[in-house]
Parts: structure tokens; C-alpha cells; sequence
């Protein structure tokens, strides 16, 4: 079997806030190899961003690692020092941000801000990180490279400045890129252009990426894989067609019924889920979504469901499958 | 269209805003420019365009929240600005005339907008800044009714503002709480609730869902939807996703750097899109079906949107427009209706098509 690029393995991970523990992430585990792009969807606060963030070594005081494992690339990651971290960060792993506007040095040029990266990570001299530096503007397709390289952040626009950031994250060719929602504060047409870059670059550099965003258009057209979190939990994982096709956790079918429909000429309402997010400082004790869910039942809100495989590729955590399984069994208890 | 019909509408309607420097070296951003266009009663019309495009500024502007550098609002039949530089039209929209022939300009006026304040509304696009922080949810939604002297005593006041939370999915145990206490979708129900407040008959919506989490934009949709259907409202829906304009609106403008460059049903403009602006920004939209996704082209704009403080002449899509023609490049062209209820601004829309 080819060896994995990234195990995660039952990570718990909680924010050691004053008003109390933030169970931030609740037993995260998957797996991604090499070459594959993997989309994390989920609302604001369901620990998207926070899985990602850890497996770099970002995640913010106060919160902290609880238990569970990390591996990418060879490295045990929950053991590592911040030195060894800043050596991987950049190098191996590297992280697009949301806003490109504040994300990168406004005091310092766009070419400074490339050239950084490759001095600290390899040998090159300043000559041969300039010379990179220009390369990577014109791979994002930024016209007149030399130019750029001498403006400030506040002289480019919204979407030049997403593109220098891939440039930035690009300078030593990672493994892995992280794109922490890459087109959320960008125009439609601008999105557009972008995506296709990203696509583009990945064909050509072969890295893995993992794209967290909240719009299932997004995931729709890059992704091979998605992971579906929910309150800290992956609820649902399998490649784009399982999810978007056949869809088994109750989550994930609202999430996919409240898109509107853009070719239809009779507008159908709506089918919204109900209710709030959860509230992570008390989450539920079961299922987290029960509260929510139409089809919740007794078990429901007692107990985590476990992972039910579905098929090779595909999981998903709902007592409703493992009802189906169990009838299907036909076992008597 | 019938002129009865119509509730609000706007014709010519302008607005620079000063960007700095004196005299010869004053400068304007072009925020909307020459905009003109009516909304029925009862219905909703969707406006879209890219962030900077004046989408906002159109439904600030028609509610005089901003005043108008030029141009002329009529609210149910009755002038509320008017800059006297534009003739008066003909119900069939041709500008009146005198006995001489010659044409009968507006007078300039601007009326007082309080009375009308209680008719038109507005919900704004981030609940986190649109909510007084140290103002209890209560007070947020009776604040128009103590401007407007709605309610006759206390208890009056109180009903009201708690059948009003009733009506947008509250509770009165909300009434006594700050808005800090509140999820994002929940902040966005205060909001509308604090518009209700007067009884509007038009609201304009700008961006009221886009601030929020997917599951929770179709719970808000869906209210906007019912509220109509029971008060009769109009409204004038401001957003970026087009997907969720679609689904809420009758008609679509979309805008272009200050410019309305196309008008439709919602339908036709999705399907028949004549402008090249609206037929890319539709093929930019992500579309939530793997199989669907894979297979669609994209009709890839170059690079962004020029700047309107230096908005390009002629036509202002030409820099990015893939049909343009030195045409373009001199003259501004027309918005012209191409079929019954169908209006957009391009000279190459046979080639377009």
C-alpha cells in the first residue's frame, strides 16, 4: 500500500477558555495520500479551520492538543518542537488564508515578501531568490512580474494579492497546500479565475491540497474527497459523487437541499435546517446534530452514533445507518 | 408596465462621492451613474453585481439615505427628489412636452422624509454592526416606534414589539437580551424585525444572508418569502449570490461599475442572458453537482474590475469584454429594451448572441 501523506487519528483538540473547556475538535480522524485534494466543509465553528491549523503547529492559545495522533510526511506532528515546525512550515506544508488583505506585510514589498520564504528554506542566494521569485509570479499568471515585485499589498487587487499569496506558499514547493477558504472575500469572477489557477498549479506541481470552505459549489468542482464536520466531528466523509449523490447523514442532506436551485423556472421553497448551530462551550451529549435533525430518535441524544462504511471510500456517523444495518442483518439482540 | 403598478422608481438617479483634492484636482468616485428603473408592487427584484459595482449605493440612495447627486426618485406616484436637470416623463416614458414642443423639466425639490421613512425600510447585510451593542433587543425594535409615536402606552409598546419577535421566529424571553447573546441568523431576524416595526410597505434588503452559514440562509430566505406573502411587501433584494437572487426575485438588474447593464425576469435572465457581463458572472457560479461542475465552461473574464474613481469611457465592461470594438470605446450604449421586459446596454449583442 502506498504510504500516506497525512494520519489524522482520533484527535481531540479543546480551547481552554475562561468561560470554560471549547471542545473544539472531538476524535477528527482521516487520512489523505498523495496528489489528492480533500474539501472540509462545514459551518462557521465546526472545527474546519482548527483541523488544519494543527497539523501545522498554528493552533492559538489557549487551545490546546488533548489527545490523538498527527503523521504527515514522515513526522509525528503532535511531538514536534517549534523549531522543527518552522522548519516544516513553508517547506513541506504551507496555508492560504482567507483574506489575502490582511495576511500579508503591508510594509514590506511583494518581492520581499516572496524572497523571505526562499532564503529561509533553501540555499539560494538573494540573486537566485529573486530569479525564483519572478518565476512564481508569472506560474500565477501575474502580468509584468518585475513590476510587482517592487509594489506594496495596498497597491494590488483583492485577487492579485490571493494570487501572490499562492506564489508565496508555492516558493518551495510544497506537499501539501492548505487553502483556508481561498475565495470566500473574493468577487465571483475573481473566485473563478482563482479556482483555475488552483487547479492549473496542482496539475502541473502534483501536491496535495486541502480545501476548507463553507460553499459546496467550491468543493463541487475541485474535489475528489469531502469531509462533512459538524461540531467537531467529521459526520460524514467520501469522494464528491457519495456525497453529493447519495448523501446518508442528515446533515449533509440539508446542507445539499438548502442550495437553491439555479436552473429551475418554478422556484420550490426552501428546505432549511432548523434551528441554531450548537453551542460548543455545552455541546449536546449524543449525536450533535440531533437537536437539529427531523428523524432524531431516542438513542440519539444519548449516545455519539459510531462510523457506519458505507463502502470503501465512504463513512458517515448516524444511528439511522446503523438502524439499516442492523435490520438489514436481521439479527435479534 | 402600468404606472399604478409601480412603487418605487428611479430615473436617472446619480451619485458621485467626493474622493479628495481641490478645485481642478477634485476628484469623484462614480458610484452609480445614470441608473433608472422601477420596482412593481408586491414583487421583488434582485439586484447583483460584484462588490464596488454601486449595488448598495442604488438602495441607500433610493431611500435618500444618501442624497443624490442627480437624478429623480418617485415613491408611489409622487416625486421625493427630483435635481430639476431631467424632463418629466410620459407614462410611456418619452419626456413630456409643452405647446412649444419643448421639453418640461422637473422642478428641483427634495421633500421632508420623515412620513415616508415609515413606509420604506431597510435590513443591512452584517447583523454584528447593524445591532446596538448596549441596546437590549426589546429597544432595538422599539425604537421606531417611539420615532414614528406608534404606540399610545407602555403596554401597548410591549405587545408590539413582542408580537413583532413572534413574527420573525423569537420569543419574548429575547425581548430582555443583548444582541451579543445572539447567533448570527438570529441577530439578522432582530434586524428584520426592527424594520417591520413601522409597517413598511418596501424594504430594501441589502445583503441580508450573506454574513450567514448556509443552513441558516435558507431558514432566512424562507421568512423573507412568508413575510411577503402575509404583509404584501416590496422589496428590493441586494446580493451577490445570484443563486439566492433567483430564488427570491421576480425581475434581476445586474450592475456593472455603477451602470445597470441588464433588467429581466429572473428566469429569462438566467436562461437568455443577452449582456456578456451577466452571461460570465453566471458561468462563474460554483456549481453544487460534481458531474454538472466537471463538465461546464467557464467563460474566464481577464483581470478585475477598473477603478471608479477612473471608470473607463464608453461602455465601462469593454477593458474586460471579449466582443469589444472601438465602438464601445466611444460611445455609452443605450439601455434598450431587446424584448418584452428584457433591457440591456451593449452594442455587439447580436454578435453576443
Amino acid at each position: 500500500m502506498k504510504e500516506k501523506l497525512l494520519e489524522i487519528k482520533d484527535e481531540y483538540l479543546s480551547f481552554f477558555t475562561p468561560a470554560g473547556e471549547v471542545k473544539a475538535l472531538n476524535g477528527v480522524s482521516f487520512s489523505m495520500e498523495e496528489g489528492e485534494v480533500l474539501g472540509i466543509v462545514g459551518e462557521s465553528g465546526s472545527g474546519k479551520s482548527v483541523t488544519a491549523y494543527s497539523l501545522m503547529g498554528l493552533t492559538a492559545y489557549p487551545g490546546k492538543l488533548v489527545s490523538g495522533t498527527i503523521r504527515f510526511n514522515g513526522h509525528q506532528v503532535e511531538t514536534m518542537t517549534e523549531k522543527e515546525f518552522r522548519k516544516m512550515r513553508g517547506n513541506e506544508v504551507s496555508i492560504i488564508f482567507q483574506d489575502p488583505m490582511t495576511s500579508l506585510n503591508p510594509v514590506y514589498t511583494i518581492g520581499n515578501q516572496i524572497r523571505e520564504v526562499i532564503l529561509l528554506h533553501t540555499d539560494k542566494t538573494k540573486k537566485e531568490a529573486q530569479e525564483r521569485a519572478k518565476e512564481l509570479l508569472e506560474l500565477v499568471g501575474i502580468n509584468e512580474p518585475e513590476k510587482r515585485l517592487k509594489q506594496y499589498p495596498h497597491e494590488l487587487s483583492g485577487g492579485m494579492r490571493q494570487r501572490v499569496m499562492i506564489a508565496i506558499a508555492l516558493a518551495c514547493e510544497p506537499k501539501l497546500l492548505i487553502a483556508d477558504e481561498p475565495t470566500t472575500a473574493l468577487d465571483v469572477t475573481i473566485q473563478a479565475q482563482i479556482l483555475e489557477l488552483m487547479q492549473e498549479l496542482r496539475e502541473k506541481l502534483g501536491m496535495s491540497i486541502i480545501m476548507i470552505t463553507h460553499d459546496l459549489g467550491v468543493v463541487a468542482s475541485m474535489c475528489e474527497k469531502i469531509a462533512v464536520m459538524y461540531a467537531g466531528h467529521i459526520i460524514e466523509y467520501g469522494t464528491a459523487d457519495e456525497i453529493f449523490y447519495s448523501p446518508k447523514h442528515e446533515y449533509t442532506k440539508g446542507l445539499i437541499r438548502s442550495i437553491p436551485k439555479l436552473d429551475t423556472e418554478e422556484d420550490e421553497r426552501l428546505v432549511p435546517i432548523e434551528g441554531q448551530p450548537v453551542d460548543l462551550l455545552n455541546p449536546p451529549k449524543g449525536c450533535p446534530f440531533a437537536p437539529r435533525c427531523a428523524s432524531c430518535m431516542k438513542i440519539c441524544l444519548d449516545q455519539m452514533p459510531p462510523k457506519t462504511e458505507l463502502s470503501d471510500t465512504h463513512y458517515s456517523h448516524c444511528w439511522l445507518l446503523q438502524k439499516d444495518q442492523f435490520e438489514e442483518g436481521g439479527r435479534g439482540l | 408596465m402600468n404606472k399604478q403598478d409601480i412603487l418605487m422608481e428611479i430615473q436617472h438617479l446619480q451619485q458621485y462621492f467626493p474622493a479628495g483634492g481641490y478645485g481642478k484636482n477634485k476628484r469623484v468616485v462614480k458610484a452609480v451613474d445614470d441608473v433608472s428603473f422601477a420596482i412593481r408592487r408586491g414583487e421583488t427584484l434582485g439586484l447583483v453585481g460584484e462588490s464596488g459595482c454601486g449595488k448598495t449605493t442604488v438602495g441607500r440612495t433610493m431611500l435618500r439615505l444618501y442624497e443624490p447627486t442627480d437624478g429623480r426618485i418617485i415613491y408611489d406616484g409622487k416625486i421625493i427628489f427630483d435635481s430639476g436637470k431631467h424632463p418629466l416623463q410620459n407614462p410611456d416614458g418619452t419626456p413630456q412636452r409643452d405647446g412649444n414642443g419643448n421639453v418640461i423639466l422637473g422642478t428641483k425639490s427634495a421633500v421632508d422624509m420623515l412620513p415616508y421613512r415609515r413606509r420604506m425600510q431597510i435590513v443591512f447585510q452584517d447583523p454584528y454592526a447593524s445591532l446596538d451593542p448596549r441596546m437590549t433587543i426589546g429597544d432595538i425594535v422599539g425604537e421606531p416606534i417611539d420615532i414614528h409615536k406608534l404606540a399610545n402606552s407602555k403596554e401597548e409598546r410591549r405587545d408590539r414589539i413582542l408580537s413583532l419577535l413572534e413574527r420573525v421566529g423569537l420569543n419574548s424571553e429575547h425581548a430582555n437580551r443583548y444582541p451579543h447573546e445572539f447567533s448570527g441568523g438570529q441577530r439578522q431576524r432582530v434586524g428584520i424585525a426592527r424594520a417591520l416595526a413601522v409597517d413598511p410597505e418596501f424594504i430594501v434588503c441589502d445583503e441580508p444572508v450573506s454574513a450567514l452559514d448556509v443552513s441558516i440562509q435558507a431558514q432566512v430566505v424562507n421568512m423573507f418569502e412568508d413575510l411577503q406573502k402575509e404583509l404584501g411587501l416590496t422589496y428590493l433584494f441586494i446580493a451577490h449570490d445570484l443563486s439566492i437572487v433567483k430564488h427570491i426575485s421576480d425581475r434581476i438588474g445586474v450592475m456593472y461599475l455603477g451602470k445597470l447593464v441588464e433588467l429581466a425576469d429572473s428566469y429569462e435572465l438566467i436562461t437568455k442572458s443577452a449582456h456578456p457581463y451577466t452571461r460570465s458572472l453566471i458561468s462563474a457560479i460554483p456549481i453544487a453537482d460534481p458531474k454538472t461542475a466537471r463538465a461546464s465552461k467557464r467563460i474566464p473574464l481577464q483581470g478585475d474590475v477598473p477603478s471608479p474613481l477612473n471608470p473607463p469611457s464608453g461602455c465601462r465592461f469593454r477593458t474586460r469584454c471579449p466582443y469589444a470594438t472601438e465602438q464601445c470605446a466611444g460611445e455609452c450604449p443605450e439601455f434598450k429594451e431587446i424584448s418584452p421586459g428584457h433591457w440591456a446596454a451593449c452594442h455587439n449583442l447580436e454578435q453576443v448572441n
